[in-house]
């Protein structure tokens, strides 16, 4: 984020604006959130990410309003926010349908919130072209929506929601039918709009890099859990769990047992092949079983047998994805695992080193890994 | 080939049902009294060939339209008329609005069941139902029992054979044809337009006049249509359920061509009548017409 660290879920005297107290949703029997405490502070740019049906939208739903949670409260600056309906509440929503008002022009579905303001028309006026030139509308502006194009109704529904300013915005999946260049464009304003105006944003993304580029912490949902809540480079550097190692990013998960070693542990995975080594500051117990996360960017790849690492492995390259910037190996040991590595593409494609089926050394550092419990 | 047998179809089934007892109607309205059979002249004569179409033709004229300027019978009953089919469209509106929005805001597993109770009375014939009421409104019927009963009158009310009943009985007949349309409309509403609505600052009030009733417009409109035309020209309700001082043109219609057996004068009412809907039906078409490109 910016100059200063911006981390007040670090500081003991910061006020939460939103704080989630021992909040279960059922509907009937199935239970959608399960017993979740967690704060949101102001200026914050809260990412929610998860599979789908893990109850992201729910979240979003009681924070409007339209859901009340079965058990717990949820605090708004303080206050609960049962006993206020959602038009009483400084929260607007996107939704995730869009839920955009058929028989309304898009000036006017955007201009909607204002009007229920009572702002004189000027105003109303200058705010709507305001946001019609931020999401890029001016030409559609007296079309309906259904004679524009999916993504300019996505647009539209964010329009709208931001219109009113409000303390909290609520973002259900705002920009997933954007194309790529629009989307980073617009990410770029919602950071933008969220320094200037302080808005807390609370987003829900199925796009990782979204989540990592906007967000000021990232919270990985799963079943109506979170399961880690943490800053994108913790969240991508020190997961708390496979789940969270495994949903964010691309990682290789190699299983085996603990066995202490100076400052870290040595991790025994299979038969013949030499042990691994973690340096970390978790304890495990002699014998316990243990995954070891790393991520193929951090795994370097060499024909020639590397020096002075403790961790390297001799494999054969079974596949190669080239993305462009940088292309991925996979990697098969002795035993069949498959191990992912990762190498920036720095020169053109005709000079790349290895090919399908060459034997390669893989290696990395001792705190490249990270050690998980089972 | 194909595609022209399907236009055609219903097109023959317009002209066989419509456009030709329509042309049969006017002709007679232009044509004159006669104690004959069948009670009008002239009559084609096609034996005579192009003279008797001529003769024919020579017979027609606009006398019945003038007689009808001259009685202020008519246009008293046409303008009754249409004033008790617009109170009545507009109480089905106010009766049938919140039916249609409860059944649309029940849970599933209701709807069946609610639509089933609103078309039933459809499976019984439309005469006995109006009979029947009949027996609920006079003056020693089911709700004047009542409510003597409960006390709270002491002289029954005389509903019967005043517009009162017709209205009742209009509503009460025509009340599917309200809820139907409203209810599909409102049906097909997204319930999050609501909730939208809410979370940008309206009340439900407000919610629902921002957005549910403009939202079921086109549901309301054709409802109304669909009350309005056949109140119109209702016949059976009226002398059933109304008054001696009920006017309404229908009524008119049926005395002139089965008490006077003047069939030019009656298909003179008639025509104006169709005359005179052609407009909302217009007006219905085009509506229809709007909200399917609408839903494109
Ligand atoms: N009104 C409801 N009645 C019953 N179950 C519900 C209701 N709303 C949500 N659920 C269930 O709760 C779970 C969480 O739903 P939610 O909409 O929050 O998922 P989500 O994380 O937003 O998923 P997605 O990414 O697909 O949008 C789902 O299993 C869903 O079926
Ligand atoms: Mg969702």
């Amino acid at each position: 984020m910016g100059q200063t660290e911006f981390e007040p879920w670090n500081d003991p005297q910061a006020k939460p604006l939103i704080q989630f107290r021992g909040v279960t949703k059922r509907f009937g029997d199935f239970t959608a959130i399960d017993n979740q405490s967690f704060d949101i502070f102001e200026q914050e740019f809260f990412a929610l990410l998860g599979p789908s049906g893990c109850g992201k939208t729910t979240m979003m739903r009681m924070l409007a309003g339209f859901e009340t949670p079965t058990e717990g409260t949820i605090l708004l600056g303080g206050q609960d926010i049962a006993p206020i309906p959602p038009n009483r509440r400084a929260v607007n929503m996107m939704f995730q349908s869009y839920a955009l008002f058929p028989h309304l022009t898009v000036w006017e579905n955007i201009a909607f919130g204002l009007k229920r303001d009572r702002l004189d028309k000027e105003s109303i006026k200058a705010r709507v072209a305001e946001m019609l030139k931020l999401t890029r509308l001016e030409q559609f502006a007296s079309r309906k929506p259904h004679q524009i194009s999916g993504g300019q109704r996505q647009r539209v529904a964010l329009a709208r929601s931001l219109a009113k300013a409000p303390k909290l915005l609520l973002l259900d999946e705002p920009l997933g039918a954007l194309d790529a260049k629009l989307r980073q464009d617009t990410q770029f304003e919602l950071m933008d709009i969220q320094e200037k105006t302080g808005t807390t944003f609370v987003i829900v993304t199925h796009d990782q890099e979204e989540a990592m580029t906007v967000a000021s912490r990232v919270a990985v949902m799963d079943h109506g859990r979170i399961v880690q809540a943490d800053t994108p480079a913790r969240i991508y550097e020190q997961p708390n769990s496979v789940y969270v190692a495994d949903f964010i990013g691309e990682v290789t998960i190699i299983d085996g047992t603990a066995t202490p070693e100076g400052d870290g542990y040595e991790i025994t995975h299979a038969e013949g092949l030499p042990p691994l080594f973690v340096k970390t500051d978790k304890s495990f117990a002699r014998g316990q079983a243990c995954h070891l996360a790393i991520r193929p960017e951090k795994v370097a790849i060499s024909a020639e047998k590397p020096d002075g690492r403790r961790n390297m492995l001799r494999g054969r390259i079974l596949d190669i994805a080239y993305l462009g910037n940088i292309s991925t190996y996979l990697v098969e040991l002795p035993n069949g695992k498959i191990v992912k590595a990762q190498t920036a593409n720095t020169r053109r494609l005709a000079n790349r080193p290895f090919t399908w089926e060459d034997e390669v050394w893989l290696s990395w550092s001792d705190t490249a890994a990270v050690l998980l419990e089972g | 080939m194909r595609r022209a047998i399907l236009i055609l179809v219903p097109y023959l089934w317009l002209l066989a049902l419509f456009l030709v007892p329509f042309l049969i109607v006017l002709k007679i309205s232009l044509s004159d009294a006669e104690l004959s059979i069948p009670p009008y002249t002239p009559k084609l004569d096609l034996t005579a060939g192009w003279a008797g179409i001529k003769e024919f033709l020579a017979g027609l004229d606009f006398e019945n339209f003038e007689f009808l300027t001259t009685d202020d019978l008519y246009w008293k009953a046409y303008l009754s008329s249409l004033q008790i089919a617009v109170i009545s469209t507009v109480m089905s509106l106010l009766v049938g609005y919140p039916i249609a929005y409860g059944m649309a805001n029940a849970p599933d597993h209701w709807r069946p069941t609610l639509m089933m109770l609103v078309i039933l009375p459809f499976w019984t014939s439309f005469l006995i139902r109006v009979y029947s009421w009949m027996g609920i409104l006079s003056t020693e019927g089911y709700l004047n029992q009542l409510l003597i009963g409960m006390g709270l009158i002491s002289e029954p009310l005389t509903i019967l054979n005043t517009n009162t009943a017709v209205y009742i009985g209009i509503v009460y007949t025509y009340l599917p044809f309200m809820i139907l349309p409203v209810y599909s409309a409102l049906e097909r509403m997204d319930a999050s337009l609501l909730e939208a609505a809410e979370d940008l600052g309206c009340s439900r009030i407000t919610a629902f006049w921002l957005v549910t009733v403009p939202l079921s417009r086109n549901g309301i409109i054709a409802g109304c249509f669909l009350v309005f035309i056949p109140a119109i020209g209702e016949f059976v309700i009226p002398s059933l359920l109304g008054g001696s001082r009920t006017l309404m043109i229908g009524k008119v219609l049926w005395e002139e061509f089965f008490n006077n057996r003047d069939w030019p004068v009656a298909s003179t009412v008639a025509v104006i009548l169709l005359l005179i809907l052609i407009i909302p039906i217009i007006l219905f078409q085009r509506n229809e017409q709007k909200q399917r490109e609408a839903e494109g």
